[in-house]
């Protein structure tokens, strides 16, 4: 596999990653990591809409006309959407049921309109399944990562294996919502902080300059709105 | 139905079951659009009118028209609907009620891939609300959207000018007020249930 491929690949594990650097995808990360086990299942339900919705795209782009794009595309990831959450039904039931409406929720997932809009209506197969890919598992790791985390200070346990949960109280605060909003925020703070260390920009939340939506609105909305505020 | 549900069911949505606070549903316009309040404030009236729409018109088509053999439609059905009705609502202000169209309008196109309106006609249908339920719900969802929106862009507003340690500046203090402000919702569990 050349450079340039495995650059696509590559480009959402770190640099580009999803959640951290380009904050999508912010209400399941937020939503199901109360367990590690949530996050990677949430991750990798993810990542197969990601990849295969890519596959499509990519392979249809000549022939999706340009106006009707948006909803094209949303019916394609809610098509996959439907067939991963029967998959998941059926054979890890446990999942389903912590996971509840946020794994029918991945068709507005951000990431995926976004990479869809962004990557996957101006390449090729293979870089878009790549791009999907590593998009996938950047987004699985952090979700993971955070699982693990507010696992452990909350119920004291890894994947479910009690840990320091006999010796300590846990800290239940960490599964309730705060817990999420306030984990969520340092690790966007740590990975700013190694960000700047490299010389790259702090992740800002999102703005309209790479928003998925701006395709269908194409008014900069927010950023406008923000100014009429301002002039108001 | 008594008139102790509906009113419970509205209390349970603004405040125990807040949209954005405790079930993580539209973070992404409750951190982009709050820098402002009065953006924030016509955002979610937008966004309560598409709600409850959503609503009207997708409950009635899984209970009469997929339930019971095409409920595995679901996902794909109500994102279509909810893409339609928020273009249908744009064209209907933008022809009669120009003056709501001009506050509105930029936000509507926003709200078709917006987490808390699929996630709310969704949440109805799995809580096994009636019409008339589901529509309060969705109702009591928007408010308490309006509510956690209106509460953190006067949050935010303070924390233009307050002294941020700077590795904490911009998005992380953002979240992490958003933890505090959603600590003090938690103080309403038990109401409404």
């Amino acid at each position: 596999m050349s450079n340039k491929y495995l650059g696509y690949f590559t480009n959402g594990l770190v640099k580009e990653n999803p959640t951290l650097r380009l904050v999508l995808g912010t209400c399941p990360t937020l939503a199901v990591t109360t367990a590690a086990i949530n996050g990677l299942g949430m991750g990798v339900s993810a990542t197969v809409v990601l990849v295969c919705s890519n596959l499509a795209i990519s392979l249809l782009r000549n022939i999706i006309p340009d106006r009707v794009r948006i909803p094209a595309f949303i019916t394609i990831i809610a098509g996959f959407v439907s067939v991963v959450q029967m998959l998941v039904k059926a054979f890890l039931p446990s999942i389903d049921k912590s996971l509840g409406i946020f794994l029918p929720l991945i068709v507005v997932n951000c990431i995926i309109l976004a990479r869809a809009e962004m990557f996957a209506s101006k390449n090729t197969v293979l870089p878009s399944v790549l791009d999907g890919l590593g998009m996938g598992i950047g987004f699985t790791a952090v979700l993971t990562l955070m699982g693990a985390i507010r696992e452990f200070f909350g119920a004291g346990s890894l994947f479910s294996l009690p840990i320091t949960a006999e010796l300590i109280d846990p800290m239940v605060i960490f599964l309730l919502p705060p817990g999420g909003f306030f984990v969520f925020g340092m690790l966007v703070a740590i990975s700013n902080a190694i960000a700047k260390k490299q010389g790259q920009k702090p992740a800002v939340h999102i703005g309209c300059a790479n928003c998925p939506s701006r395709g269908i609105c194409g008014k900069n909305s927010c950023d406008s709105a923000e100014e009429v505020a301002v002039n108001e | 139905m008594s008139n102790t549900t509906i009113a419970s069911i509205l209390l349970a949505s603004i405040l125990t079951n807040n949209m954005v606070l405790s079930k993580f549903l539209g973070i992404c316009p409750f951190l982009g659009v709050s820098k402002k309040t009065n953006t924030a404030f016509s955002m979610s009236i937008a966004v309560i009118l598409v709600m409850v729409v959503s609503t009207a018109v997708t409950w009635p088509i899984y209970n009469y028209i997929l339930s019971p053999d095409y409920t595995y439609l679901q996902t794909i059905v109500f994102i279509l609907v909810i893409a339609a009705i928020v273009q249908l609502i744009e064209i209907v202000l933008k022809r009669y009620i120009k003056p709501v169209y001009n506050a509105l309008g930029i936000y509507l196109p926003l709200i078709t891939t917006n987490c808390a309106v699929l996630g709310i006609t969704m949440l109805n249908i799995t809580d096994g609300l009636n019409f008339v339920q589901s529509l309060v719900n969705a109702f009591g969802a928007g408010l308490g959207f309006m509510l956690a929106m209106l509460l953190f862009s006067g949050v935010r507003e303070r924390l233009e000018t307050a002294d941020i340690p700077p590795f904490l500046k911009g998005l992380p203090i953002t979240l992490v007020s958003a933890a505090l402000v959603s600590l003090s919702f938690l103080g309403f569990a038990g109401i409404g249930g």
